[in-house]
């Protein structure tokens, strides 16, 4: 009698703990990119009784999926059909076009939500802090711009970049994105053309004189930072020759050879370059230069009144490589050396900017934070306040890294719901937070038009029957007015 | 053909599903199906339970997994919903990160990547199965290890982005149940808890 009394007691409980409706986690997640929604969907299945709602600067969704990841690389974006279900789940709900800091305050979120994740990303691109980067000399631009361009991000849709006025490119830096961009220069317009390539991005590719694309990095061969699939892509472009110093790169793999069998990444993508090295056909080249950083960029004089303001050459240092190899710096050797070429791409990487009211390690770049958890300038925990992906740990790793990552501010995020830890505190007593059930009509009246997550999937449809036509899987509508009206029609 | 299935969502009070049901045809009732699954994993439980309820007897399934190609998106429907025959199946273990371990029957064919899905097993498959992310990262059994094909080149470039890859690390994604894999052990290691592995099962 006892037992079954003691059951009866238990299960009304969990009946009872099931069914009280009591007011549910809300949750803003600033940026809808990989850290946005992967923090989203980690929560959204561990805390039931939670509603998500995320801000999107740009009108649409998947951030750097759709703006960083390259057109050639389809596969990767499979991650979206993951985004995708949690965007279907009645949990969520997507807020686009609304730029945190200038459109909506912290204080307008402090007061309908308990809890902000910022994942917003590194929206700048690291400078190089080389001679002239700040002179307006012409087909000089950021890997970042130029992988913005040809991806439709609306920022840098009017990039003016010249592509038939050379037949050489440098590029500034050695790592994914680096190969990204060299790959996309020297890949046939054929190929691309059945990618989701902006279309404007393609007709300048095709009337691309390029044929040759220098990689240069200021440190050796074992301290590259792009990776084995990126490589094994470059070796593989067609009739493209691939030059490189032998003699540095077959010294650096004979003087390591202990560390680099160690090191299984390592090993193998060294496997990958010296195999490379026999890759001497082709009327297109690509080259790895080690040991230079860049000086100075050189500008034609205005003697020449076709190129004048265009790009020349870059000026290098050539550097010697000093220290332990996990700690190898460049050193110049006070030699220099000019590489003539009609295009730079910096690509030194992305750098994340502090917006309105969160504290900032100008140093690393990122919010401080213990596991997501924002923390103030003493290292006290911020209150409901969390940090998820580039912004988090630095501009670095790939989707999987991010993704591992906004788990992880996830499980902070449900166990402090759990521990009952403070979450951001209620201006006023009396009244229940809303999100964006109060914030949309106040983003209204700012005369901000949102977009719901069933307008993007309005727009997307459009991409996709213009890309039907193309014979691509779709065209982006790069510029904010076409998103628009798209909606309007 | 769908009464019993019509019965189940009745029962679950589905009726705005279930009318659609009425009056369509079938190919329709499979987007439906699909799309209902897919609005949010309460109902994606629901319908594995309805399923399971009605055993293998329910003939739409199958024309799920024809259809598949039809739609884009991701559909929940795995073989797997279909249990492997009396005698025909193939054991796999799973070790989770927390050390528990999970053992299910499944079909000769299916890939770990299926089974875990279908499972509702906690490992993430980002990119799907294309040999784009490492995200299905898992290590097997030494004694498994050696029956498996070498891996390709696209597999160990994502494998060598793995975090903790030992000597015996696979792709879930890559590795497709045979008769001889029975028994298999995986363990599916934790990217997030840093736990280490020294590539032996942990046990």
């Amino acid at each position: 009698m006892a037992v079954v009394l003691v059951l009866v007691v238990v299960l009304q409980k969990k009946w009872f703990s099931a069914f009280t409706i009591s007011s549910p986690f809300r949750l803003a997640v600033i940026g809808s990119g990989p850290a946005g929604f992967y923090t989203a969907y980690r929560v959204l299945k561990d805390h039931q009784n939670t509603l998500i709602d995320m801000y999107e600067a740009l009108p649409v969704p998947f951030g750097l999926v759709r703006y960083g990841v390259a057109p050639d690389h389809p596969e990767v974006k499979n991650v979206q059909n993951r985004f995708e279900e949690v965007a279907q789940d009645s949990r969520y709900t997507f807020i686009g076009n609304v730029k945190y800091g200038e459109d909506l305050t912290l204080k307008d979120l402090k007061s309908q939500y308990d809890a902000i994740v910022f994942s917003y990303g590194a929206g700048q691109e690291k400078s190089l802090g080389v001679r002239n980067e700040n002179e307006p000399i012409k087909n000089i631009c950021s890997a970042r711009a130029f992988v913005g361009w040809y991806n439709g991000l609306p920022q840098y849709r009017d990039l003016e970049l010249d592509l038939t006025c050379t037949d050489t490119a440098v590029v500034i830096g050695q790592g994914n994105v680096a190969l990204d961009v060299g790959r996309i220069l020297l890949t046939s317009v054929v190929e691309l053309s059945k990618t989701d390539i902006t279309e404007y991005a393609l007709e300048a590719l095709r009337k691309s004189q390029i044929r040759n694309v220098i990689i240069v990095g200021r440190r050796g061969p074992l301290q590259v930072s792009f990776t084995a699939k990126e490589l094994r892509e470059m070796m593989n472009l067609p009739n493209t020759k691939f030059h490189t110093d032998s003699e540095l790169v077959k010294n650096e793999l004979f003087t390591n050879v202990d560390i680099i069998s160690k090191d299984r990444p390592l090993k193998r993508l060294m496997q990958i370059l010296e195999k490379g090295m026999s890759n001497s056909i082709g009327y297109k080249s690509w080259t790895l230069k080690f040991l230079r950083s860049p000086d100075e960029f050189i500008a034609h004089g205005n003697n020449d009144p076709f190129r004048a303001k265009y790009v020349r050459a870059v000026n290098f240092h050539i550097n010697r490589l000093e220290g332990p190899l996990e700690k190898r710096v460049a050193v110049p050797t006070g030699k220099m050396e000019e590489l003539e070429t009609g295009l730079v791409l910096k690509s030194v990487g992305y750098r994340s900017i502090p917006l309105e009211g969160l504290p900032f390690d100008e140093d690393k770049g990122i919010v401080p934070n213990y596991k997501g958890k924002i923390l103030d300038s003493d290292s006290n925990e911020q209150p409901g306040l969390y940090v998820a992906g580039w912004l988090k740990r630095g501009p670095q790793g790939v989707i999987a890294t991010t993704m591992y990552d906004a788990f992880e501010t996830a499980e902070v995020i449900v166990s402090d719901i759990r521990q009952n830890k403070p979450m951001i505190s209620k201006d006023t007593i009396n009244t229940a937070k809303q999100g964006s059930k109060a914030i949309i009509p106040i983003l209204h009246q700012r005369g901000i038009r949102t977009i719901s997550y069933e307008d993007w999937k309005k727009i997307e449809e459009k991409e996709n029957e213009a890309g039907k036509a193309k014979h691509k899987p779709r065209e982006k509508f790069a510029r904010v007015e076409d998103v628009m009206h798209v909606l309007d029609t | 053909m769908f009464s019993r299935f019509l019965q189940q969502l009745n029962t679950k009070r589905i009726t705005s599903l279930s009318n659609s049901f009425l009056n369509n045809n079938k190919r329709q009732q499979i987007m439906y199906i699909n799309n209902f699954v897919r609005q949010n994993s309460r109902n994606k439980i629901i319908f594995n339970n309805i399923l399971k309820t009605t055993k293998n007897k329910f003939v739409p399934i199958t024309m799920i997994d024809q259809f598949r190609n039809f739609s884009n998106s991701k559909v929940f429907c795995h073989k797997e919903i279909t249990p492997p025959k009396e005698g025909e199946g193939v054991t796999i273990n799973f070790i989770t990160p927390e050390g528990e371990k999970i053992t299910k029957v499944a079909n000769v064919g299916d890939s770990i990547m299926d089974i875990t899905q279908a499972h509702d097993i906690d490992l993430e498959c980002a990119c799907e199965g294309s040999l784009a992310c490492s995200t299905c990262h898992v290590i097997v059994d030494p004694k498994y290890y050696d029956k498996l094909e070498e891996p390709t080149d696209e597999e160990n470039d994502m494998l060598d982005l793995a975090f903790g890859l030992t000597e015996t690390s696979r792709l879930g994604c890559q590795i497709v149940m045979r008769k001889d894999l029975d028994g298999i052990t995986v363990t599916i290691p934790s990217a997030t808890r840093n736990v280490k592995f020294e590539g032996k099962k942990i046990s």
